[in-house]
């Protein structure tokens, strides 16, 4: 932690010196290390999110419940999906932004260090609290992770402390950290950027970075505000949402999905931001439409925040909110459908290059391209009532999340490891791991959309036998995904103790994070940011990023060479 | 970990606590606009808004509190003129003054609390009502220890002499907290018909 290169002539940077891996255990407020420390806690949370749904599939392999208890079946659904959103997904995506905002803008760190810390250490502390729901008399929250009521105000042992009171405080903390980490990721972008790095020369994750926070900050407020009022009926005898003290139910589903609906765009905005980043770089071509990428982000937003009520048509919700909800939510298709053909515009006739982030992102999009199909089939009225609850909607969005998202998280992960840890990961390991991916979420989720159609509800432990066939085949795909995650813990693990050392630009990619060396230094460029001249992705064009590129790069390559 | 690492010595990215605090009140606003939106739902969709043996809301109470604490806008408004001008003794005038306005706002509301007649329990209409005055005021209390923070801060030799960004962010946090009570009031207490 000494101040010394931030003072040192060096330029570019000097490679940092040898620190500590146990800064990685400690509150600290470097940006890079907040984000392995971000990645790593996601992903031991992964693993406990994961093992719940090998519990699952085991449970639906056969018809009958007779593997657990139906409670505590309600119990590790509910816990599935609350660990996998709250505690994978929305951790691992921070820990990306904290990675990749300061450097691909060329600031030192994020603006309020100290506040990105506590952001961070709130994640263990309210992962720990949901983990230790499971242990306190009646179990942990069975309500599903929207917990609706009635069903999540019920108390039925009167314990004060229970596991949805429990389930309520875990997902307000988080609340909190989001919020801290939205007003950090939204200020840091706004006022740190590169000296000629204009909005329209930023990199187009950082343009979905900003999308998404915001939705964060504008979404996040009104569920708070809900389970407020939820965990006031539950725990201090109001009746906001009790219809027989003059309540509304509904009205929890509206704050709900208020932000729960932004949020599937907080999680798959940054996706969109790295197929946009990878396409480029393993296509050797410059991303199309850049402009029109970038604006659409915005779009999304703004249609994002007007589409909630889709999520329950069935509610008992007037006719009119249904067809305007319904139009909504296609409009967004159209944003969604600009960017698809961005992609599809850049890898055409591309050089491309399968490398394994490159796979993980092909295989995204192919899924993603899939799951906005279902999407739109789902946003239809009629064809929602018929499908609503049931597998379908199961299906629908695990292509999207696990399909496109993880898979898209996973390609970032492969593309930057080189960056942040300066070792190469293994293409072998890498790729298996990709093979095993793909198939394994193409064979778990695709027989869930016949189930839906045929009927199956979701959130059931025991079924007709007439669902066994694509049950089983559902169930060997969650168990291939299973053994999936073996090969990409190896890679990670191998790789950082003593894979091969990697230069600052492994896959000839443009960018500032790539002008820094691997690993970056603490404070990045210090005070040598350099200054940005043209628009990202000049692949094939031969036109340089910033000035003096040729200098910095030729120093760079000096480093290494004498390292 | 050293203080420079946000805050480069070259100056060129200045300190963005401001720009923070902004956007931190964005998304606050929008909890409130959730308590509204959910307040106005329920009382229109209600069959019996007011619990039985109750008849309405008391108005004149809350409005002399009204009067006080858009008043207290004003005078932070002052208090800040004077700290512009670096006029120090001015400042603390107005800014003590903007607190004890706040004080009795909170007190004001403390005994229209102690008067009602029905409890938090009692049906929506109980549970609406001091939700959403309770909120408001935890955010009035807030207002009124920031502002006794940055009384105490203003003490420190040279603290204020390049306008200082904690005296900003308190007073727009004051201004917040003054419109979401005239909306609550118009809610609350003039549209009393259901
Ligand atoms: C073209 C884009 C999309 C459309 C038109 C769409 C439409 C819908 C609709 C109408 C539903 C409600 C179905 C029901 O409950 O009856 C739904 C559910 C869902 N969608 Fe999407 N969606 C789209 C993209 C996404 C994306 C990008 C994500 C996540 C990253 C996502 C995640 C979800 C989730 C999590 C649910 C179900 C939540 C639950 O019921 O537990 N969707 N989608
Ligand atoms: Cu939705």
């Amino acid at each position: 932690m000494t101040p010394e290169f931030m003072t040192s002539a060096t330029f570019p940077a000097s490679p940092p010196e040898n620190r500590s891996w146990t800064r990685y255990f400690g509150f600290n407020t470097d940006a890079k290390v907040i984000g392995i420390q971000y990645i790593v806690t996601a992903f031991f949370f992964f693993l406990i999110g994961g093992l719940l749904a090998m519990i699952i599939r085991g449970e639906l392999i056969t018809p009958a419940a007779d593997l657990v208890d139906r409670t505590v079946y309600n119990g590790i659904y509910t816990m599935h999906g609350t660990i996998m959103l709250f505690l994978f997904i929305f951790p691992v995506l921070n820990g990306l932004n904290n990675l990749l905002i300061p450097t691909m803008i060329g600031a030192p760190d994020m603006a309020f260090p100290r506040l990105n810390a506590v952001a961070f250490w709130l994640v263990p502390i309210f992962g720990s609290l949901l983990i230790a729901s499971f242990f306190v008399p009646g179990g942990p929250a069975y309500s599903g992770w929207w917990s609706y009521p009635p069903v999540s105000i019920q108390n039925p042992l009167g314990h004060f402390v229970n596991g949805q009171g429990l389930w309520l405080t875990a997902v307000a903390l988080s609340g909190v950290s989001s919020i801290m980490g939205a007003v950090n990721f939204v200020t840091t972008i706004l006022r740190m950027r590169a000296p000629g790095m204009g909005f329209f020369r930023m990199p187009v994750f950082c343009w979905t970075a900003l999308a998404a926070q915001s939705l964060q900050l504008i979404g996040l407020p009104a569920l708070t505000g809900g389970a407020v009022m939820l965990l006031m009926d539950l725990s201090f005898g109001t009746s906001f949402y009790q219809a027989e003290g003059g309540g509304d139910p509904v009205l929890y589903q509206h704050f709900f999905w208020f932000y729960s609906h932004p949020a599937v765009y907080v999680i798959i905005l940054p996706v969109f931001g790295i197929f946009s980043e990878l396409f480029p770089v393993y296509s050797r071509k410059p991303l199309f439409g850049y402009v029109y990428v970038s604006l659409a982000s915005f779009i999304i937003v703004g249609l994002g925040l007007i589409v909630w009520v889709h999520h329950f048509f069935t509610s008992g919700v007037p006719q009119w909110m249904r067809n305007l909800f319904m139009v909504n939510t296609m409009l967004i298709s159209v944003p969604t459908g600009v960017k698809v053909f961005a992609w599809l515009g850049t890898i055409w006739r591309g050089k491309l290059r399968l490398t394994t982030p490159m796979l993980f992102c092909l295989g995204g999009l192919f899924n993603f391209v899939f799951a906005g199909i279902t999407g739109v089939m789902l946003a239809t009225v009629p064809v929602d009532i018929h499908v609503s609850n049931t597998y379908f909607v199961v299906g629908h969005f695990h292509y999207v999340i696990y399909g496109a998202a993880v898979m898209g998280i996973f390609a970032a992960i492969y593309h930057w490891f080189p960056k942040f840890t300066g070792r190469m990961p293994y293409e072998g390991l890498g790729k298996l791991h990709f093979l095993l991916t793909f198939v394994g979420a193409n064979l778990n989720f695709l027989p869930m959309h016949p189930l839906g159609l045929m009927g199956m509800p979701r959130r059931v432990s025991s079924y007709d036998p007439e669902f066994a066939f694509w049950n089983v085949l559902a169930s060997l795909g969650a168990f291939l995904l299973g053994v999936s995650i073996i090969p990409f813990l190896l890679n990670m693990v191998s790789a950082w103790v003593r894979g091969p050392k990697a230069p600052h630009n492994p896959w000839n990619a443009i960018g500032l994070e790539w002008l820094l060396p691997s690993p970056p230094p603490e404070d990045n460029f210090g005070e040598h940011v350099p200054t940005v001249i043209s628009r990202p992705y000049g692949y094939g064009t031969g036109e340089p990023l910033v000035e003096n590129q040729a200098e910095i790069e030729r120093q760079l390559t000096l480093q290494e060479a004498s390292a | 970990m050293t203080a420079t690492t946000g805050q480069p010595a070259t100056g060129e990215h200045p300190n963005h606590n401001l720009t923070g605090f902004i956007i931190f009140l964005c998304s606050e606003s929008v909890i409130f606009l959730a308590f509204f939106s959910g307040f106005a739902l329920l009382k229109t969709s209600a069959l019996n808004w007011l619990p039985a043996g109750v008849d309405g809301l008391e108005w004149r109470m809350p409005l002399i509190n009204t009067v006080v604490l858009v008043s207290s806008s004003g005078t932070i408004w002052l208090a800040e003129r004077c700290m512009a001008k670096g006029n120090l003794p001015g400042f603390r005038a107005f800014w003590l003054l903007t607190m004890a306005l706040g004080a009795y706002f909170l007190y004001g509301q403390a005994v229209e609390w102690g008067g009602l007649q029905f409890g938090f329990t009692s049906g929506v209409f109980g549970g609406t009502f001091y939700l959403l005055t309770g909120f408001h005021g935890l955010h009035v209390a807030t207002g009124v220890f920031l502002m006794g923070l940055m009384l105490v801060k203003s003490f420190i030799p040279q603290n204020y002499a390049g306008g200082e960004q904690g005296v900003q962010a308190t007073s727009l946090f004051w201004h917040f907290v003054d419109v979401i009570w005239i909306i609550l009031f118009v809610l609350i207490y003039v549209w009393q018909r259901s």
